[in-house]
């Protein structure tokens, strides 16, 4: 894959399965994003495709579903306003059903009304999972999603998100710079190199949730996550 | 009385008094600020007061709000579509900096003298900063905005309603009040020359009439009143719940 003349992304052979949690992990500027990119249709690739149940994509689709980080949200719009966004095709009264649902879902009840600008980063990102939520995608795609929580919401977040997960049975790919966000959240680790980006490594996260942090295999991946990016796990 | 209250009263209270000694000191130097009351008061009691300040507000009206919705396609059409921008810009920029005032003779002689060339000039005086504030915001807008928009597949229709202007909304209120601010500013050099009733003719004519100048600073108090007035009504749209967040303080 070209990007005007610079080559970003070289020889990626990549399955996904369906409902499968995929991290993707690298140093930054290794083309993750631009990955994820062409695989939401948002960037064509200069050679090779993305299929997605044997259809070429070709165009972002309401069935994949892209989360930004927390700014996605539109602000003009309240929190209900944000969650109903893509459900314009459905009658009144069953929209107001589903974004009830997924008010309810992410945990804001009480902030139907409320404006981003009212709210915390959290709660901002729980707004845009559950407006991508709402619309029933197939595949959701996250880019650094917690990139700009503080570090407790970030850990909250990732444990709403494996809530969630599990009860709406999605497939995410999931982009991150952060090596334990990786292992704590994925069934699948792809680990990338810097430019041109190439899969080093996919690695098998085979832990059980809900996943000890201070387990001997966690730690195991964690440290094999780390040497394959090069870097010594001290500080 | 809190201080953000007392204080600008405290200054008002000063400038009439320091107007008052002015003329006390030297009586030819303009009319006083009694004198200048007692005329409005001459104008109120002879229907004119009302009069003048409906003809004003009316080209003001009809003006800007025909610039509004030429104004807001406009811009909106040229932020999204590069090469009409390309094409158009240009044109905008060597217009912009010639003064609405220089367009006087081309409307009476399009439009004759009356309120159409009034309304005529208010048009374009407002049309320019709207287009370009417009086009601007457009600009303005962040990417992921578009993209969440593009990504929900919304009709390209409802995109323009329910993405694109909210998402300009706070910038285009800004560009409105100061057009709106422009177009008060030209409705009285419009009224001096093409037409005969308004708060600008009432200026003119209390010169030419006899030199009545208190009428012509009364003139004056009432455009500069009711222009702060203006301003404070296009102020309170900036306090919509749906733009606030364009604004950066709370």
């Amino acid at each position: 894959m070209r990007f005007g003349a610079m080559e970003v992304l070289q020889h990626i052979t990549l399955g996904v399965e369906e409902g499968e949690f995929l991290c993707i992990v690298g140093p930054s500027g290794c083309g993750k994003s631009t990955l994820l990119n062409i695989a939401g249709g948002f960037l064509a690739p200069a050679a090779g495709s993305v299929a997605i149940d044997g259809e070429t994509v070709t165009a972002p689709d309401r069935r994949r579903i892209f989360v930004f980080q927390e700014r996605g949200v539109f602000p003009w719009l309240t929190v209900e306003g944000n969650i109903g966004f893509g459900l314009f095709d459905m009658p009144e009264s069953a929209r107001r059903q589903r974004v009830a649902q997924y008010v309810q879902l992410v945990g804001l009840d009480g902030f139907e009304k409320a404006y981003p600008r009212e709210l915390s980063g959290g709660m901002k990102q729980r707004v845009e999972v559950a407006r991508a939520l709402a619309v029933d995608p197939d595949v959701l795609f996250l880019d650094e999603p917690f990139g700009a929580l503080d570090s407790i919401t970030r850990l909250q977040m990732r444990s709403e998100l494996l809530r969630i997960w599990r009860a709406e049975k999605k497939t995410v790919l999931f982009v991150t710079h952060d090596i334990e966000e990786s292992v704590q959240l994925a069934d699948r680790v792809v680990v990338m190199s810097a430019r041109p980006g190439r899969i080093r490594r996919v690695v098998d996260v085979d832990i059980a949730h809900p996943r000890d942090l201070s387990s001997r295999r966690y730690i195991e991946l964690r440290d094999l996550i780390f040497g394959e990016i090069g870097l010594a796990h001290q500080v | 009385m809190s201080r953000s209250r007392l204080l600008p009263l405290t200054g008002i209270l000063v400038a009439l008094a320091a107007w008052q000694i002015a003329v006390v000191l030297r009586p030819s130097l303009i009319p006083g600020p009694v004198a200048v009351a007692r005329a409005i008061g001459e104008l109120a009691v002879s229907g004119l007061l009302v009069k003048y300040i409906v003809a004003s507000l009316f080209r003001v009206t009809w003006g800007y709000l025909a610039a509004l919705v030429v104004a807001v396609p406009l811009g909106l059409s040229l932020g999204m579509l590069r090469r009409g921008e390309m094409a158009i810009n240009p044109i905008l920029q060597v217009l912009r900096p010639i003064s609405p005032l220089a367009w006087i003779p081309i409307a009476i002689l399009w439009f004759g003298v009356g309120d159409i060339s009034a309304i005529f000039l208010i048009f374009l005086a407002s049309l320019l900063p709207l287009t370009v504030a417009t086009m601007t915001a457009v600009h303005n807008i962040d990417p992921v905005h578009l993209a969440a928009a593009r990504n929900f597949g919304i009709p390209l229709r409802s995109r323009m309603a329910d993405v694109l202007v909210p998402a300009i909304l706070p910038q285009l209120i800004v560009a409105m009040r100061i057009a709106l601010g422009v177009a008060w500013l030209v409705v009285v050099a419009a009224e001096m020359i093409a037409v005969n009733s308004g708060l600008g003719f009432l200026i003119v004519d209390a010169r030419n009439a006899g030199n009545r100048y208190d009428l012509v600073i009364a003139g004056m108090v009432l455009i500069g009143a009711i222009g702060v007035v203006l301003d404070l009504l296009m102020r309170r749209l900036e306090r919509l719940d749906s733009v606030r967040w364009g604004y950066a303080t709370e």
